[in-house]
């Protein structure tokens, strides 16, 4: 097909032909289409492994053209830890959810940063567990309704919400943390922007990052998308808000 | 190379080395911390990987991840860890990828102690993790035997994409033995078809166990057993002692095999006419061996640290045509050599009869 | 030929060290040999012990309920050793650190001040080489020069200036066993 005159907009090289199975109106494609940008504009999908959670996202690896591997629940910066150690001059990211990240892989978060590892980690806070059908999550909002928390989130029997990108940036191995989110073309502008820091701190070698993502699951928040994008405005980022977490010195001296 | 004395976790380690181990992943735990420790110095020193893992959780998925690329990997561990590894070996074998594990076993179950036992021996060869999957299974005797399994473990688990386990108990991997190190091999890494490395200059790869289709999983799970066949046909490894004329067969593993030793040469010396077969693969095990010695054997005696594990599987191939009689020490408890001369005299002043359960005569004289 | 060996006293009695020096001996001479060590809470004090077992064969057990030698440097080893040895056998005892005399007259109980030679030579650490030289007066398949030649190859390089006070540890604990044995009614 050849291309046209106006072409505006067209899949990134990253990605492979899949269509995604994503539900309609989920952010899942929109942080997908980033990093596969990032990853194309610096000429690094030839050198990717990209490691897989289990949750929603656990088919990115049939979406992104790179070397893939999936990880058992939780276990994906073990896993990244591991293929990054043996072959430092490749990339490496872990793409996670908050049921994988922030409540079975805790510790496997937590140590991979505290080591500086390497690797850059994308992470999803939709705020409840999505591919078991929304379960609460340790991110969600106190009051919040799940499944699995029918009267909504009670903080006295259930705990209090874990602020991940705060917990991550108090550790002195992580090179870049920083919380963006996809609500909106401006701040999907500026998640890129996040993902691309992200990427150039692997590439030079200054330690660990992460990127998080405020994200929307319509299905599970039993919402319209629009409904869904305005939660995330009025209701996640008040909890979980925007910001610059930790950025190194040397970091700040990226330009991009 | 001249022999020298090798504490057996150094031993182990330092074989690892030299069959061209490239990444250790690994938490302490008694009592095999010493295999951590020299690597935690070894390693570096060669440029090679070593992480002391948050977990052993996070030591295995390290070796999951580092065994996706194709390069020699292991960890070890003991008991308690290696149940806690049992997701990431499930993991590892249901994407059918080498890695490498050594058990240095413990009493259990539960926290249990740190004195030796075999009582991993079901965990090891027949389960642990979930799903249906083979994976080999060496049990060295001696430190000797544990230095040659530990550069054979590599090169069966890269010959077959799968998982290769030591099983020692803790007095192997606390001992000193005279032993000869191999050369040094060096670290070639292989362009394995199936290793994810980053696709450069060819299509992507993909590793994962996830195969949503049953029948594609059923036919991943046929693919396996079909590798298995062939470990099963080529790599049967065992020790015969004093066979030829014997007509009881003492059945031992790992150190309780050798403690059988003493007892089959303190008895042979009292004019028995009694032998020792000593598996080395513990899978796959030796059954074809177990079957050539039934037309001669008046009885059979299995003896594990343990209540009867490896039992099964003799009992399995004998098949109630000579009485197998057992003989164990759980929870940490190693026999001494006197105990299994007792029961070797105890099968010829005999009568024995074939017994659907030998573990209930054993427990009735245990507890007497 | 097999023979095993248990020393076995407090932790810092150079017990563990001591059947090293056997081991290393007997695997110089060509002989196949095992050392195993108690492991576990006891290392962190308390008493130790370590067998080693020396053979010309390949070697099964590498542990022994009834040896038919040890040393004891200390009361409580004395205490469980002289119930386990076998008949006929010899036991070692640091007299320095028991105060009893031996109850059981179906075997050798050779007495050797282990703690007061090692101070005459000047160093309270060579109580146990003292003791490897009594034991040697019952264990003729090794030899003192085979052990001062395991000294020397394996002794640490920072405590090889004390290679002829260890030398000397050993010949008197040897002469010293040897006078006990000659009051020995044979």
């Amino acid at each position: 097909m050849a291309t046209p005159n106006n072409l505006v907009y067209e899949r990134p090289e990253a990605f492979t032909d899949m269509p995604t199975h994503y539900c309609p109106g989920c952010t899942h494609g929109v942080a997908h289409r980033l990093v596969a940008e990032v990853l194309e504009e610096m000429d690094l999908i030839h050198k990717t492994i990209g490691v897989a959670p289990v949750g929603c996202s656990v088919f990115a690896y049939n979406y992104f053209d790179t070397d893939f591997v999936e990880a058992p629940h939780g276990r994906a910066p073990a896993m990244a830890t591991g293929v990054k150690r043996v072959l430092p001059d490749r990339v490496v990211f872990t793409y996670q959810g908050d049921g994988d990240l922030a409540s079975i892989g805790m510790g496997e978060i937590v140590h991979a940063a505290a080591r500086g590892e390497n690797i850059t980690v994308i992470f999803i806070n939709n705020a409840n567990f999505g591919m078991t059908g929304g379960q609460m999550a340790p991110t969600t909002l106190p009051g919040m309704k799940t499944t699995s928390s029918a009267s909504g989130r009670d903080v006295e029997t259930q705990g209090y919400p874990i602020k991940v990108s705060e917990m991550i940036s108090t550790l002195d191995g992580v090179g870049y943390c920083v919380r963006r989110s996809l609500h909106d073309p401006k701040n999907i502008r500026l998640a890129k922007k996040a993902i691309r820091t992200a990427f150039e701190t692997q590439v030079r070698g200054l330690g660990f990052s992460m990127v998080e993502l405020l994200s929307t699951c319509p299905t599970n928040w039993g919402m319209t998308p629009v409904d869904s994008l305005k939660f995330v405005d009025e209701h996640m980022i008040p909890a979980y808000p925007l910001g610059d977490y930790k950025i190194s010195d040397a970091i700040k001296q990226i330009k991009i | 190379m001249p022999k020298e004395l090798w504490k057996g976790n150094e031993a182990i380690a330092e074989a690892a080395v030299r069959a061209g181990l490239e990444a250790y992943f690994g938490y302490p735990i008694t009592p095999q911390t010493e295999i951590l420790e020299y690597l935690s110095r070894r390693m570096p020193e060669l440029g090679r990987a070593f992480v002391q893992a948050e977990s052993e959780l996070g030591a295995i998925n390290m070796v999951y991840g580092a065994a996706c690329t194709g390069v020699r990997v292991m960890s070890t561990s003991s008991s308690p860890g290696v149940s806690l590894m049992m997701e990431g070996l499930s993991y590892i074998a249901g994407t059918e990828i080498p890695a490498v594990l050594v058990n240095v076993m413990r009493g259990g179950p539960g926290l249990g102690n740190i004195a030796p036992a075999q009582s991993d021996y079901n965990q090891a060869v027949r389960g642990g993790g979930h799903g249906d999957y083979p994976r080999i299974v060496l049990a060295p005797a001696s430190i000797q035997e544990a230095i040659d399994l530990m550069g054979l473990s590599f090169d069966l688990a890269e010959k077959y994409r799968m998982i290769a386990m030591m099983i020692l108990d803790g007095s192997v991997g606390q001992m000193m033995e005279p032993a000869e190190m191999p050369e040094m091999m060096e670290v070639k890494r292989k362009d394995f078809d199936w290793a994810t490395n980053g696709a450069m200059n060819r299509e992507r790869r993909l590793l994962t166990s996830i195969y949503l289709n049953p029948l594609d999983e059923e036919k991943t799970n046929l693919r396996m057993l079909k590798r298995w066949k062939e470990v099963q046909t080529n790599e049967v490894r065992y020790k015969e002692y004093f066979l030829d004329d014997a007509k009881y067969v003492v059945i031992g593993f790992g150190t309780a095999g050798r403690v059988a030793l003493s007892a089959v040469r303190e008895a042979r010396a009292q004019g028995i006419k009694v032998g020792l077969l000593r598996p080395i693969t513990v899978s796959p095990f030796p059954y074809e061996a177990l079957e050539q010695l039934i037309p001669q054997a008046e009885a059979f005696l299995v003896t594990e640290m343990n209540m009867g594990q490896m039992l099964d599987d003799v009992l399995l191939t004998v098949r109630g045509r000579v009485p197998v009689e057992f003989y164990g020490r759980p929870g940490g408890v190693v026999p001494f050599h006197n105990e299994i001369l007792d029961e070797i005299q105890r099968l010829v002043s005999g009568p024995l009869a074939v017994q659907t359960d030998p573990r209930e005569s054993w427990l009735t004289r245990m507890t007497a | 030929m097999q023979k095993e060996i248990i020393i076995a006293g407090f932790g810092g009695q150079g017990v563990l060290f001591a059947g090293q020096v056997l081991a290393y001996s007997a695997m110089d001479n060509g002989k196949d040999v095992t050392w195993i060590p108690s492991y576990g809470p006891e290392m962190r004090g308390g008493t130790a012990n370590c067998t080693v077992v020396i053979a010309d064969h390949e070697i099964g057990s590498p542990l022994v309920k009834n040896p038919p030698l040890a040393i004891a440097l200390n009361l409580p080893s004395f205490d469980r050793y002289e119930e386990l040895l076998a008949t006929g056998g010899t036991l070692i005892v640091n007299q320095s650190m028991v105060d009893r005399a031996a109850q059981r007259n179906d075997i050798h109980v050779i007495m050797v001040p282990c703690n007061e030679i090692a101070e005459e030579i000047g160093d309270r650490k060579l109580t146990n080489m003292v003791a490897v030289g009594a034991l040697l007066s019952a264990l003729p398949e090794v030899k003192i020069e085979d052990v001062e030649k395991a000294l020397e190859g394996h002794l640490p390089a920072r405590h090889k200036h004390l290679l002829p006070k260890n030398y000397e540890a050993l010949k008197r604990g040897y002469e010293h066993a040897q006078k006990e044995w000659d009051k020995i009614p044979a």
